[in-house]
């Protein structure tokens, strides 16, 4: 908790003039269209740095991001998010906040039931889902797309696998957003959020004891640790934490930002019918070129960095959505290529950290896309209406009205 | 046309299973979903192109194709 009422309030941000030298990922500006501003930044350097934050840098390259991504022995997971105050680290959630060697027997506790053959198990659910979603809205001949389809997806998906009602699913967004996008400015609202999660899980956990089903959570709590011990409660729900944090907004944004493109794109529309078998290659395009997650380390001893000093004390913002629109990585970084071959981006990390839910993401944005284009094959923005962007961690569209039908 | 044979280096791999989605033949995945070879990593003729793919999409460069 914070000690004090002006530590858990910050004042607004000043906007930034100078982005070299005082970016910040909470700006207007940025969260409009970043795109530009990472090109500026790289052109610049490829480690920039900011006193906003107390003090971040930001590699702008893929090549900085992947030598960060990789080094765990000088930048520390236990802070995943850049934010304005930095109170004492409470609210644990392994193994996306673990380093070595915590991280690897927390991580393979995960890891099981996120495979891709436990995802096709999941995989007809998730299609009904899609489908009751566009029964609701499908007649009014128009919709917004990300309130009313992409938001509810990941949702209803992650609340089936741990076996805990779908119909909660708008709790689960109120304190992602409290903790994702409110939390970067205001303590009260993040620990607002941590708070109502942890207990509304405890009572699904101690429900579980006393009657264990095949739900990830009953999984979750017969699985062993390192040592072979039972893991903790505090684990549980710190694991628990991750999935609805990590699991929610991330692929709602994927899955958005894929509709927003082929809104805009009757060509990749028109392709992507014709040749279902594309859309996989298709996704890997959209999860590049508007990959939704940005992450974080903490400088924990001085080091360099593609030839630039970084010093401890600082954050990182680790930012794979710049690294992927790297023109030095990929030829045509700012074209969306539905059919690119060679696609090493990196959407879901590198290195030890790789999103445990990639298969889980991969499948909802695959099966969302491919239920949307069956019923809603001709569809644009509405010139009416405004799409908006989240602010900060995660980017995608949180409002995004559509019309159906070819246009007139 | 040379044989290829493919490996993955069990130390880099960390299960984005892009080379599953795309080489289901070459590629097989563990409990964790990390990724093996099937077999002794041997492309059967008609596959070249497959395993190049797989190569070439693996985020952590843990695939190697040699040509025998």
């Amino acid at each position: 908790m914070s000690d004090s009422p002006s530590a858990s309030f910050l004042p607004e941000h000043p906007p930034v003039t100078d982005w070299v030298h005082d970016f910040d990922h909470t700006d207007p500006v940025w969260t409009d269209d970043p795109f530009p501003i990472w090109e500026t930044l790289r052109a610049a350097s490829p480690v920039v740095h900011t006193e906003r934050f107390l003090g971040c840098y930001m590699p702008t390259t893929y090549q900085a991001v992947k030598e960060i991504a990789y080094d765990t022995e000088h930048f520390s997971s236990r802070r995943v998010i850049v934010r304005d105050v930095r109170p004492e680290i409470s609210a644990r959630a392994p193994p996306i906040t673990s380093d070595p060697p915590e991280h690897k027997p927390a991580k393979q506790v995960l890891l099981p039931p996120f495979t891709p053959d436990a995802m096709k198990r999941l995989e007809p659910r998730v299609r009904a889902i899609c489908n009751e979603l566009i029964d609701e809205f499908i007649a009014d001949g128009h919709c917004d797309a990300a309130a009313r389809y992409t938001k509810h997806i990941p949702v209803r998906a992650i609340a089936h696998m741990l076996g805990i009602p779908e119909k909660d699913g708008d709790l689960f967004i109120k304190w992602i957003h409290q903790i994702l996008e409110l939390g970067i400015k205001d303590e009260n609202e993040m620990m607002s959020g941590v708070r109502e999660m942890t207990g509304y899980f405890m009572a699904h956990l101690e429900q579980r004891k006393l009657a264990p089903s095949d739900d990830l959570i009953s999984q979750l709590l017969r699985a062993k640790g390192a040592g072979g011990q039972p893991l903790t409660d505090e684990h549980v729900l710190g694991s628990l934490r991750l999935l609805l944090i990590a699991g929610i907004d991330t692929t709602w944004s994927a899955i958005g930002s894929s509709l927003w493109h082929l809104a805009r794109t009757p060509a990749d529309r028109e392709r992507l019918i014709a040749e279902p078998a594309l859309i996989p290659t298709a996704i890997e395009e959209f999860l590049r070129a508007y990959s939704p997650v940005t992450m974080a380390r903490e400088v924990m001893k001085e080091t360099t960095i593609s030839g630039c000093p970084v010093k401890a004390g600082n954050m990182v913002l680790l930012s794979f959505p710049a690294a992927n629109r790297d023109p030095a990585m990929f030829p045509d970084a700012d074209k969306v290529v539905i059919d690119r071959k060679e696609n090493r981006h990196a959407a879901f990390g590198l290195g030890i950290h790789r999103c445990v839910g990639s298969n889980l993401a991969r499948m909802e944005m695959q099966v969302a896309i491919e239920e949307w284009l069956k019923r809603i094959p001709d569809f644009r923005l509405d010139p009416a209406g405004k799409v908006t962007w989240s602010e900060g961690t995660v980017r995608g569209p949180r409002q995004l009205p559509v019309l159906f039908g070819k246009n007139a | 046309m040379s044989k290829l044979r493919i490996r993955v280096d069990q130390d880099k791999c960390q299960g984005h299973a892009r080379c599953k989605s795309l080489a289901p033949e070459l590629f097989e995945l563990d409990e964790y979903g990390n990724a093996h070879e099937v077999g002794d990593g041997t492309v059967p003729a008609g596959l070249e192109d497959k395993a190049w793919l797989a190569q070439t999409n693996c985020p952590e460069i843990a695939i190697e194709v040699t040509e025998e």
